[in-house]
C-alpha cells in the first residue's frame, strides 16, 4: 500500500473519530435530559405531565422514523445555519447529532425506567426534592446501564458516519465506498473493515470495563 | 450495642425534641379512607400513635397495611379523612410542603431500598444531605449511627457486599439519621431469617427504649408484635377489627382474624391426644385453660389441690411472657372418675383463669 493510501486511511480514521466522538457527546448531553423529561412527566412520574410527555415522545419518534440518509439531506439548511457550510466533516456532526440524540434518549429512558421504584419511594420518604431524586437516585442508580447504552449509541454512530460521505464528510466508511467499492481496490476495503472492527471492539471494550467499574449491584471478587 | 453511642444519640434526640408529656400524640388519623378503583384499601381507619410507644399494625397481605403506613408520610394520599403529624394536617399539603414533614419521619423498608451506587456511609448520609448539612456534620453523625447499629467497619462497603441483616441495619441507621420523631417500619424483618429478625427487632426495641423514639411498625407476623410492640392494631380488609395492649390481645383475642393469626403462637392440643378424646366419658378430663396477668402469677396448681383435693397433670402448653406479662395456654389432665370433684375443680379454674373449657375425656395412659 502506498504512502498516499496510508495517509488517506489515517485521515479518514480521524474524520470518523471526530464525527462519532462529537456527535456522540452531543447526543449524550442532549439525550439524557430528554430521557429524564420522558421519565419524570410520564404517568405516575415525579412531575407527571402527559401533554409534555406525549408531545416529546411524538417528536422523538418522528426523528427516529426518518432514514438517516434522508435526514442528512433534509437538514442541510439547518447545518448551513449552524456551521456555516453544509459540506465536510464538521458539518456532518449536525445531522449525526440530531439523529443520535433521540436514539440515545430512548435508550436512556429504558435505563432510567429500570431503577427500582422502591429507591425513589425511599428518597421521597426522606423528604427529597425532585431534583435531589434525579441527582442522587435516578442517574447514579442507572449509571452502569446509561453507560452501556451510550456505548451502543457510539457504535451505531460509527456505522451512520459512513453515510455522511454523501455530504463530503469523509471518514472510513466513505473511503471504503469510494476506493474499495467503486474503484475495486480490495486491499483498501479490507484495511477499512479491519480498522472498523478494531475501533468498534475498542469502544465496546472500554464501555464494558467502565460499566463493570461503575456497577456495585453485584459483589466483585 | 454500644452504650456510649446510645447516650450520645439520646442526648442529641433529647435536644432535638423537648421531652413531651406522656400521652402526647405524634400522629392522629381520623376516618381515613383510600380505595384503588372499586375496592377500598383502607376503610374508615382512625388511630393515634402516642409518643414513645411501639405500635404494631398486623394484618394479612392485602389488609391495607402498606397503604395505611404510606398515608402517614404522604407517600399515599387518602381519598378522605384527616392525617395529623405532630399537629399538622398533612392531607392538604402539596408535595413541596410535605418534604419538611417527611424529614421528621424515618422509614425502614422490607427490601431495604438502599442505593446500590452509594457506600454504606453515603447511604446513611443521604437524609442529612437532603437536610443541607455540611460534609463535616454529616461525617460526624454517620459515625455515631454506624456505631449505634454496629457496622462501623462497613462504612466504605457497598450494600451488595452486606448480608440481609446488615442491610437492614444500614436502613435503620439511615432512617434515624435526621433525628426523626417517628420511625415507620414497613415489614422490616419480613425478608430476614428468624435469627436476624430477632436481632433487628432487639435493635428497634433498644432504640425505642434508649432514645424514646416512637415506632410504628406493620407486619404480618404475630411473632414480631409479640417481641417488640406495646400496643397492637389488627387490620382486616382495610378496617381495624381489634386493638389494645399486646399482652391483653394475646391473652384474650376477640376478633376472628386475631385468633387465626395468633394460632401459630398459641399451643394446640397435640394430635395424639386429640384423636383419643371421648366427648362423654373417660379416666381423665382434658381441660384447656387460658391464663394471663395476675392469675398466671398465683400458685395455681397448689391452690387447685388445696381447694379440691385433686391432683392435676400438665399435659401440654405453658406460660409465655408478652410485654413482661405472663400469658399462656395450658392443657390439664384432671381425674374424671369422681364427677363431683371434677365439677369443683372446673369451678375453681373458672374463678382463677381467663377461660376454661373441658375438651373431652381420655382413658388409659394420657
Amino acid at each position: 500500500m502506498s504512502q498516499a493510501m496510508l495517509d488517506l486511511l489515517w485521515r479518514s480514521f480521524w474524520e470518523t473519530i471526530i464525527m462519532t466522538g462529537f456527535s456522540g457527546l452531543i447526543s449524550l448531553v442532549a439525550g439524557l435530559p430528554l430521557a429524564l423529561i420522558l421519565i419524570l412527566t410520564d404517568r405516575g412520574g415525579l412531575a407527571e405531565n402527559l401533554w409534555i410527555n406525549r408531545s416529546l415522545g411524538a417528536v422523538i419518534n418522528g426523528f427516529r422514523s426518518v432514514p438517516f440518509i434522508i435526514l442528512l439531506v433534509a437538514l442541510i439548511p439547518v447545518t448551513r445555519f449552524i456551521v456555516g457550510t453544509s459540506l465536510g466533516t464538521w458539518a456532518s456532526i449536525v445531522p449525526l447529532s440530531i439523529a443520535a440524540t433521540p436514539y440515545y434518549a430512548r435508550i436512556a429512558e429504558v435505563s432510567l425506567r429500570e431503577v427500582d421504584r422502591g429507591l425513589i419511594e425511599a428518597a421521597r420518604s426522606m423528604g427529597a426534592t425532585r431534583w435531589t431524586i434525579v441527582r442522587e437516585v435516578l442517574v447514579p442508580e442507572a449509571l452502569p446501564s446509561l453507560v452501556a447504552g451510550f456505548t451502543v449509541t457510539l457504535v451505531t454512530l460509527v456505522g451512520a458516519s459512513a453515510m455522511a460521505g454523501a455530504i463530503g464528510a469523509g471518514g472510513l466508511g466513505d473511503l471504503a465506498i469510494r476506493y474499495g467499492y467503486q474503484r475495486f481496490q480490495t486491499e483498501i476495503m479490507l484495511a477499512v473493515v479491519a480498522i472498523l472492527i478494531v475501533l468498534v471492539s475498542g469502544v465496546q471494550w472500554i464501555g464494558d470495563r467502565l460499566v463493570e467499574r461503575l456497577d456495585h449491584r453485584i459483589v466483585k471478587r | 450495642m454500644n452504650t456510649q453511642a446510645i447516650n450520645i444519640l439520646a442526648h442529641a434526640v433529647a435536644q432535638a425534641q423537648p421531652k413531651a408529656a406522656s400521652g402526647d400524640i405524634v400522629v392522629k388519623l381520623t376516618d381515613v379512607r383510600r380505595s384503588f378503583g372499586e375496592t377500598p384499601a383502607i376503610d374508615s381507619v382512625s388511630l393515634s400513635v402516642m409518643r414513645g410507644e411501639i405500635l404494631g399494625i398486623i394484618g394479612r397481605s392485602g389488609a391495607g397495611k402498606s397503604t395505611l403506613i404510606r398515608c402517614l408520610n404522604g407517600l399515599e394520599r387518602p381519598d378522605s379523612g384527616s392525617v395529623q403529624v405532630e399537629g399538622v394536617e398533612i392531607t392538604a399539603l402539596d408535595e413541596r410542603r410535605l418534604q419538611p414533614v417527611r424529614r421528621r419521619i424515618g422509614m425502614v423498608f422490607q427490601h431495604f431500598n438502599l442505593l446500590s451506587a452509594k457506600t454504606v456511609e453515603d447511604n446513611i448520609a443521604l437524609p442529612l444531605k437532603i437536610e443541607g448539612q455540611s460534609r463535616a456534620q454529616r461525617r460526624k453523625r454517620v459515625a455515631e449511627l454506624l456505631e449505634l447499629v454496629g457496622l462501623s467497619d462497613k462504612a466504605k462497603n457497598y450494600p451488595a457486599q452486606l448480608s440481609g441483616g446488615q442491610k437492614q441495619r444500614v436502613g435503620i441507621a439511615r432512617a434515624l439519621a435526621a433525628k426523626p420523631s417517628l420511625l415507620l417500619s414497613d415489614e422490616a424483618t419480613s425478608a430476614l431469617d428468624p435469627e436476624t429478625t430477632r436481632a433487628i427487632l432487639a435493635l428497634l426495641k433498644d432504640i425505642n427504649r434508649q432514645l424514646g423514639l416512637t415506632i410504628l411498625l406493620i407486619t404480618h407476623e404475630m411473632e414480631v408484635i409479640r417481641r417488640v410492640a406495646d400496643r397492637v392494631i389488627v387490620l382486616d380488609r382495610g378496617r381495624i377489627v381489634e386493638e389494645g395492649p399486646v399482652w391483653q390481645v394475646f391473652a384474650n383475642p376477640a376478633a376472628d382474624t386475631t385468633k387465626s393469626m395468633l394460632q401459630v403462637l398459641i399451643p394446640e392440643l397435640p394430635p395424639v391426644l386429640r384423636e383419643r378424646l371421648d366427648p362423654a366419658t373417660g379416666d381423665d378430663a382434658v381441660v384447656r385453660v387460658r391464663l394471663s396477668g395476675d392469675a398466671a402469677r398465683r400458685p395455681f396448681f397448689a391452690g387447685l389441690a388445696e381447694a379440691t383435693g385433686i391432683g392435676v397433670r400438665l399435659l401440654h402448653g405453658g406460660i409465655d411472657t408478652v410485654q413482661d406479662e405472663p400469658v399462656g395456654t395450658l392443657f390439664l389432665g384432671l381425674p374424671a372418675r369422681d364427677r363431683a370433684a371434677l365439677e369443683k375443680a372446673v369451678q375453681y379454674l373458672n374463678a382463677n383463669a381467663d377461660h376454661v373449657e373441658v375438651l373431652g375425656y381420655v382413658s388409659g395412659d394420657a
